[in-house]
């Protein structure tokens, strides 16, 4: 059951490190043509491409390109000052190196946007040189990317995905029907001669006497009978009890959220930690849903998606859900504050323990250091989340049998080690059963 | 022969008159046309309907199907997470803060454990000087009260604050003293509880200032006037002596139940610590009292007599401590008893303490003089109690002055005067002559016929300061926001003393300026507790007021020794369960088994068994195990309380009866919580001593009493007793024997291996617990019971399923009185049985042991599931639903059992407790479980039983598993005595410790093999993980 599931684990991220792989790939080709036809139509000077790490980093925390945030938008910001302002790229050099001294140098447009956003000053850039600034300016200049080139990439990864697995096994069976073929001819081929033979040779093949039907001599034989009915009856029993043990495992729960998350863009393109949002699971019995406020400490930057999409998953698809947290959590988008008005998120539960069952995260994550994905399934791959392990006391008790004790570094379990040790000579495992793991009440009360 | 038979179908047959009927009856079998022709006569509309039969019992089917099949799905469940989650919330975690309960009837600091912002349970706060009782365990219940009031109501009618300030303002203003400076002829008064709240007293001088007539009287339902009075003639201070026990050789109590409710209660902590015998000593506790209290049978001599002869007893006792002599007679035993005290009292000296509890300023005045002449270590009036300031005469003066029209605005907080006051009736004239303004958390008698109703918080929502004792303060924090729209009574001084600041600030500025001098706020908030003033024993007084004293004491003797009365008296008295009254809706106390009665959900008139013959009153246990009893109706000058149940109490004093306060509420409980009769209606002048006439009547009272067996049949083997003097003198052998069975006929103790039926596990290694019961130390005050309750989600199963022995409580303390003098002499009586009939016969001789003696002596074991390593339960459990943990606990897997009861039948300590019924959710107990507001309560880490299935003490494993969890966690070693069970946790008086005996650090780990530490039938070889330590009582007589 364990290796199995591990195997999986390994295959999954495999393929996950291909597809980033390709996707990369892909980017870097795009991204490249781009600029360099965006060189031929600017004669700035300045590198797009430097500009564009260096804008990553200093300013989009703060600054898009299309949309207003904290700051304004950027797009074409020098061109646009030069002709509305008739301001020069020295003013802004002035502007990005150290704001708030243009401001108090009472620099009329300085001022406007001071106090068009809420008078919070544009943090100073001293490190920034000019040659930097020049190539944020020549990144800020670049076009937008028209949006259906964007849509087309990933549907051509998707596909070729899809047949690199096909080929391979459709090539093996087929290879294999045309064996067990040759094999029947060649049989029936040694059967034909042979008859031939013993017709030329004289010999005469006893017919078998014809005798009562085999299916009459199964009726009459009653001992065959019971032992078949018996097998039945076990074979029923086993089915009906399967059936009835399914009964209340939810394994592949897989509930329609109100809030499309993807954690597969979360946890698994953004490699965000799972115990970043769900961070009470290092601590308490419960790992907690994030509190909505978790979501905006991203989410205030980021207002829209841009990266991989499929037909059904649009951009515009999950633009409408991160719509959907701001609606929740009532964040005014536009002008970039909260409005007071919440609504907040009923997510539909999908790990449900009963209350009879005491499940504590902490001791997992924190003290046993098990990865989250060895119960929940690779989160990580999940665009829909679901129930990935059936939660039932047996898979609990399997783990618990198999897994051994994190003993080192901490202080509670070396006291009961060296007791052990003292005891029983040197353990190189104590599994969590033989600590006590198994007993109905450290689970049930 | 053929015989012609005549079936009569019915006697109207027989009546030939109407034949007529009788024969279309017989024609048809239904009387009235059945109206098939209205649905099936209509051939139109049945032919142009378009469903056929068939169609229809498709669509039958198809429904059916659906339906089942929809059936089959599982719930959804909802999750919603905060919005923006508080920091200091983790969900799953639990959050502590330090507060202090302040009812005007309890006080105490308090831990309040919340869950996700919801306060599920009280905990004692180690930094108080005392512990929560019963009564402030179950507070946290309160605050969940389906009917608390939830918005200001005027007239009956709910209005906004707004309106409400509005209006009250406007009346307010009619009493302000003018601009020129007159006075109002009329006065607004304010009638509270006790607050002893420095910030409020601030405030209402405040209130004095800015509206002039305004007067300010504070009423305690429960009065303790005159010992304020005695203490107010004597140090010119209104509070009450503060004494701590531990510190008393020899305590002498005059009618003063110190272990319950008496000066406010508080005193078992420090009692208890002198009780446990070290280094062969421990406190020698002489009580003189009429009901049987909680002090009394914790005492090792108990003298019965009537309140009457109380105050003889107190006058004789002083005259002799003084030197001097008294009048007043006494019977010959008594008098005997009281020189033989008073001969302790010298030779014990500074050592000795004597406290009396009778509401009478003389008695008071003696009690501080005996004290201070003997300089008593255990005496304190530098730092006395003040969470007592009712005061009766100016109770009494509002209500004259209500009636003469001299009130123009009453204001109440705190008080249910209507449902308290013998004299209601004059009360509520006076209340119609005014504007009344009400403060309550209930819909109450007072409340709902006050003019304005303003909802007020709990105390868990609310904020506040208290000076418990003098110079030693706790604060109240909220632990909540507040449930319903309510405010409380600070807040609305503060708007009517036009000041904008909220109560918060008000109290943090005050303590600032007033009290914390350069300590933190910060500190004494998250404390709870700041405490200025440690406990002092009594300065030496100078000769000149020693004189002035002694001479108003002497008066006092004279005065009370002449005392009398003619036939009964009644002695009122508060329950340990239910106290003033003000938590009469709250279903875990109704369901506390008062700890001497073990009566649940009632009130009753105790008689002593020599009285109720005399009266013709008797109790009995019926078929199914129940007590019955009979009515009596008691005549109080003039008063007369209807239909009183009788109960017989042993150690009742003859010639007096007691009745407690706190029942007969009907306003603002829900109808299973109206129960008993209402004794606030005999306490006149606020005396709890009444002369009263008491006549049977007519009917049976059912009581719900718990423990049907009151004596040990002289199995002195299940609580194990000895004197001081064998204690000290005699070996362990002699006192604690371990019980010896017999191998290959030579004797051998039950705890050797050689005769263990089972292997034992190797238990060395890891945790291992055990809890030690110290029944020296235990008073039976029951706030474990309590702590249970809410720790472990125990179920309230209400008066019917009481009766009938189905109680949930997963712990229960037992209570067992002597037969004989002693529970010696009934061990004696056993052991000297022989044959089955004449003197000696065991026929007759049980049948007398089942009766408790006039004046038994009282013991009490608290009792839960004992975790025996060799549990009986667990071999017989047919589904292994029960079964034994490395750490020593006897685990139950609640979704595992199906009921049997198997397991229950095996236990020899008859601690397992079945689910009859299921009592979550369901409108036949409709308890605090039955509505989403009482189930906030639940604890979460604790499963909420269902139907048909056993339960018990768990030994608190959510407890032991959070600590060893939190533990590995933290990757530390758990520190010495971490370990903790909702009971030992509230144990107070230290009875109770918990912990792992394989950890030396631990204090359990000594007490399992302490000299006095013995287990429950021990023969039986269960092997027990509970240990009780032997009683040693400190008589001389064993």
């Amino acid at each position: 059951m364990k290796e199995s599931y591990q195997n999986s684990e390994n295959n999954s991220t495999k393929d996950m490190k291909q597809v980033i792989h390709r996707k990369l790939g892909l980017k870097k080709l795009f991204l490249g043509l781009f600029f360099i036809s965006a060189l031929f139509s600017f004669s700035q000077e300045g590198d797009a491409t430097a500009g564009k790490a260096l804008f990553n980093s200093n300013c989009a925390a703060c600054h898009k390109l299309d949309k207003k945030m904290t700051g304004p938008a950027l797009r074409n910001v020098e061109s646009r000052l030069a002709e509305e302002q008739g301001l020069d790229r020295e003013w802004l050099y002035a502007w990005v190196k150290n704001s708030s001294a243009v401001i108090k140098s009472g620099d009329a447009y300085g001022n406007k946007i001071y106090a068009e956003y809420n008078k919070s000053a544009m943090t100073a850039f001293p490190q920034l040189s000019n040659a930097d600034i020049d190539n944020i300016l020549a990144y800020t200049a670049a076009e937008a990317p028209k949006k259906s080139e964007a849509t087309v990439t990933p549907t051509q990864s998707g596909a070729s995905n899809n047949t690199s697995g096909g080929v391979s096994n459709t090539i093996l069976l087929l290879a294999l029907v045309v064996l067990f073929g040759l094999l029947a001819a060649g049989l029936f081929m040694v059967n034909k001669t042979l008859r031939r033979f013993a017709d030329e040779k004289g010999i005469v093949i006893e017919e078998k006497e014809k005798g009562k039907s085999l299916w009459k001599a199964f009726v009459q034989n009653q001992f065959l009978i019971l032992v078949t009915a018996i097998f039945f009856l076990l074979a029923s029993g086993y089915f009906v009890y399967g059936y009835l043990m399914q009964v209340g495992v939810d394994q592949g729960y897989q509930p329609v959220q109100p809030i499309h998350f993807s954690h597969k863009i979360h946890a698994g393109d953004n490699k965000i930690d799972c115990k970043y949002c769900h961070s009470s699971a290092r601590v308490s019995k419960t790992s907690g849903i994030p509190s909505l406020n978790v979501c905006m400490n991203c989410h205030k930057s980021i207002s829209e998606y841009n990266g991989e999409t499929t037909a059904e998953y649009n951009k515009d698809f999950y633009d409408k859900q991160i719509e959907e947290l701001y609606k929740a959590v009532g964040w005014d988008d536009a002008n970039q504050a909260y409005t007071g008005v919440t609504k907040p998120v009923e997510w539909v539960r999908i790990h449900n323990l009963p209350d009879f069952a005491y499940f504590n995260h902490s001791q997992h994550v924190s003290v046993a250091g098990v990865e989250c994905q060895t119960c929940h399934g690779p989160v990580q791959d999940m665009e829909i989340v679901e129930q990935f392990a059936p939660l039932t006391m047996g898979w609990c008790i399997n783990c618990h049998r198999d897994t051994g004790l994190k003993i080192k570094g901490n202080d509670y379990y070396k006291k009961i080690h060296d007791q052990l040790t003292a005891k029983y000579g040197d353990l190189n495992k104590i599994t969590v059963a033989q600590m006590g793991g198994l007993e109905c009440g450290k689970c049930h009360y | 022969m053929s015989s012609n038979k005549k079936y009569w179908k019915s006697v109207g047959e027989l009546d030939q008159s109407n034949s007529e009927a009788l024969e279309t009856l017989k024609q048809k079998e239904f009387v009235e046309e059945i109206p098939v022709d209205e649905f099936l006569g209509n051939d139109d509309t049945m032919e142009s309907s378009s469903t056929t039969r068939r169609d229809f019992l498709k669509y039958v089917g198809f429904s059916t199907a659906a339906a089942t099949l929809a059936a089959c799905e599982g719930p959804v469940v909802k999750s919603i997470p905060y919005v923006v989650k508080p920091q200091e919330i983790v969900p799953g975690v639990a959050n502590y803060y330090a507060t202090t309960i302040a009812n005007g009837f309890d006080f105490a600091s308090v831990l309040v454990k919340t869950r996700e912002g919801r306060p599920i349970k009280i905990e004692n706060n180690d930094l108080a000087n005392s512990g929560a009782n019963a009564r402030v365990n179950a507070s946290v219940l309160d605050l969940y009260d389906n009917l608390r009031l939830k918005a200001p109501k005027k007239d009956g009618k709910t209005i906004t604050w707004d309106a409400f300030d509005a209006a009250i303002k406007a009346e307010l203003n009619k009493y302000k003293t003018a601009a020129d400076g007159t006075l109002s002829s009329k006065a607004i008064v304010l009638l509270t509880q006790t607050f002893a709240s420095p910030s409020t007293n601030k405030l209402i001088a405040e209130f004095k200032a800015t509206y002039g007539n305004v007067r300010h009287v504070v009423y305690d339902a429960v009065s303790q006037s005159a010992a304020l009075d005695a203490y107010q003639q004597m140090y010119g201070e209104r509070a009450l002596a503060n004494y701590d026990f531990s510190k008393a050789d020899t305590i002498v109590s005059v009618g003063a139940d110190f272990l319950g409710d008496w000066q406010g209660g508080g005193f078992d902590s420090g009692y208890a610590k002198g009780r446990v015998p070290k280094k062969g000593k421990m406190s020698r506790h002489i009580q003189f009292e009429s009901n049987m209290t909680l002090s009394g049978a914790n005492a090792d001599k108990r003298v019965p007599l009537t309140p009457t002869q109380q105050k003889i007893a107190l006058a004789k006792i002083y005259a002799k401590v003084m030197g001097t002599s008294v009048g007043g007679q006494l019977p010959a035993n008594v008098d005997k008893a009281v020189n033989a005290t008073v001969a302790e009292i010298i030779k014990a000296g500074s050592k000795a303490v004597v406290v009396s509890g009778i509401q009478d300023v003389d008695a008071q005045l003696l009690v501080l003089a005996i004290n201070t002449k003997i300089s008593s270590k255990a005496f304190d009036v530098t730092s006395p109690i003040k969470t007592r300031q009712g005061n009766d005469a100016a109770v009494a003066e509002l209500i004259t002055d209500m009636k003469a029209g001299k009130v123009g605005a009453l204001i109440m907080s705190g008080v249910n005067p209507m449902y308290t006051l013998a004299n209601n009736a004059d009360f509520k004239a006076g209340l119609e002559k005014t504007v009344s303004v009400s403060f309550s958390m209930k819909d109450d008698e007072t409340a709902s016929i006050s003019n304005y109703v303003a909802a007020a918080p709990h105390y868990l929502e609310s904020w506040g300061d208290v000076e418990l004792t003098k110079g030693n303060y706790g604060l109240m924090q909220p632990a909540i926001r507040p449930l319903f729209d309510t405010r409380q009574f600070q807040d609305a001084l503060l708007l009517w003393n036009d000041n904008s600041t909220s109560y918060h600030d008000y109290i943090k500025s005050n303590w600032k300026t007033n009290i914390l001098a350069t300590a933190s706020w910060g500190t004494a908030l998250h404390d709870g507790v700041y405490n200025t003033r440690p406990f002092a024993s009594v300065a030496i007084i100078d000769e000149d007021v020693l004189a002035a004293q002694s001479a108003i004491a002497n008066a006092a003797a004279s005065k009370l020794s002449k005392a009398s009365v003619e036939g009964m008296e009644l002695s009122l008295y508060t329950k340990t369960g239910m106290g003033d009254g003000q938590q009469a809706n709250n279903p875990w106390l109704q369901e506390f088994p008062d700890p001497l009665t073990r009566t649940t959900w009632d009130n009753y008139l105790t008689v002593s068994a020599a009285d109720a013959e005399a009266l013709g009153l008797e109790n009995y246990n019926v078929a199914d195990g129940g007590l019955n009893g009979n009515y009596v109706n008691l005549t109080v000058n003039g008063t007369t309380l209807k239909n009183v149940p009788a109960l017989i109490q042993p150690g009742q004093a003859k010639g007096s009866v007691g009745l407690s306060f706190g029942y007969g509420r009907k306003l603002g409980l829900k109808t299973e919580m109206q129960t008993g009769v209402n004794a606030y209606t005999l306490y006149n002048n606020f005396k709890d001593v009444q002369a009263v006439k008491i006549e049977k009547t007519n009917g049976v009272h059912e009581f719900a009493c718990i423990q049907l067996q009151n004596t040990l049949m002289g199995r002195g083997d299940i609580i194990r007793e000895t004197t001081l003097e064998v204690f000290n003198t005699k070996d362990k052998e002699y006192w604690n024997p371990i019980p010896k069975v017999s191998l290959n006929h030579q004797e051998t103790p039950v705890t050797s291996p050689d005769v263990d039926l089972w292997e034992s596990f190797d238990r060395s290694v890891g945790h291992h617990f055990n809890l030690s019961i110290d029944l020296n130390a235990c008073t039976g005050c029951g706030a474990c019971v309590v702590a249970c309750h809410a720790e472990n989600n125990v179920p309230v199963v209400g008066k019917e399923e009481m009766r009938k022995s189905r109680d949930m409580h997963w712990l229960r303390i037992d209570r067992y009185y002597s037969s004989e003098e002693t529970f010696a002499g009934d061990d004696h009586k056993k052991e000297s049985m022989s044959g089955l009939w004449g003197d000696k016969g065991s026929l007759g001789g049980f049948g007398e042991m089942e009766n408790p003696s006039e004046n038994p002596q009282v013991a009490f074991q608290p009792i839960m599931c004992q975790h025996c390593n060799h549990a009986p339960c667990e071999t017989v459990c047919p589904v292994a639903a029960t079964s034994h943990g490395r750490q020593g606990q006897n685990h139950m897997a609640y979704n595992r059992c199906v009921g049997t009861r198997y397991c229950a039948n095996n236990c020899p300590y008859k601690v397992r407790r079945f689910n009859w019924f299921l009592y979550a959710e369901n409108d036949e107990f409709d308890f605090h479980m039955n509505d989403d507001l009482g189930r906030m309560v639940i604890n979460p880490d604790v499963t909420v039983r269902s139907r048909g299935v056993m339960e018990k003490c768990s030994m608190c494993i959510q407890m032991t598993q959070k600590t060893i969890l939190d533990a590995k966690r933290d990757g530390k070693v758990v520190e010495p005595n971490a370990f903790k069970t909702a009971c030992s946790a509230a144990c107070s008086s230290g009875a109770m410790t918990f912990g792992d005996v394989n950890d030396n650090k631990n204090d359990i780990a000594a007490l399992k093999d302490d000299n006095r530490a013995y287990h429950l039938l021990e023969s039986v070889g269960t092997k027990p993980n509970v240990v009780y330590q032997v009683k040693v009582r400190n008589t001389t007589e064993s």
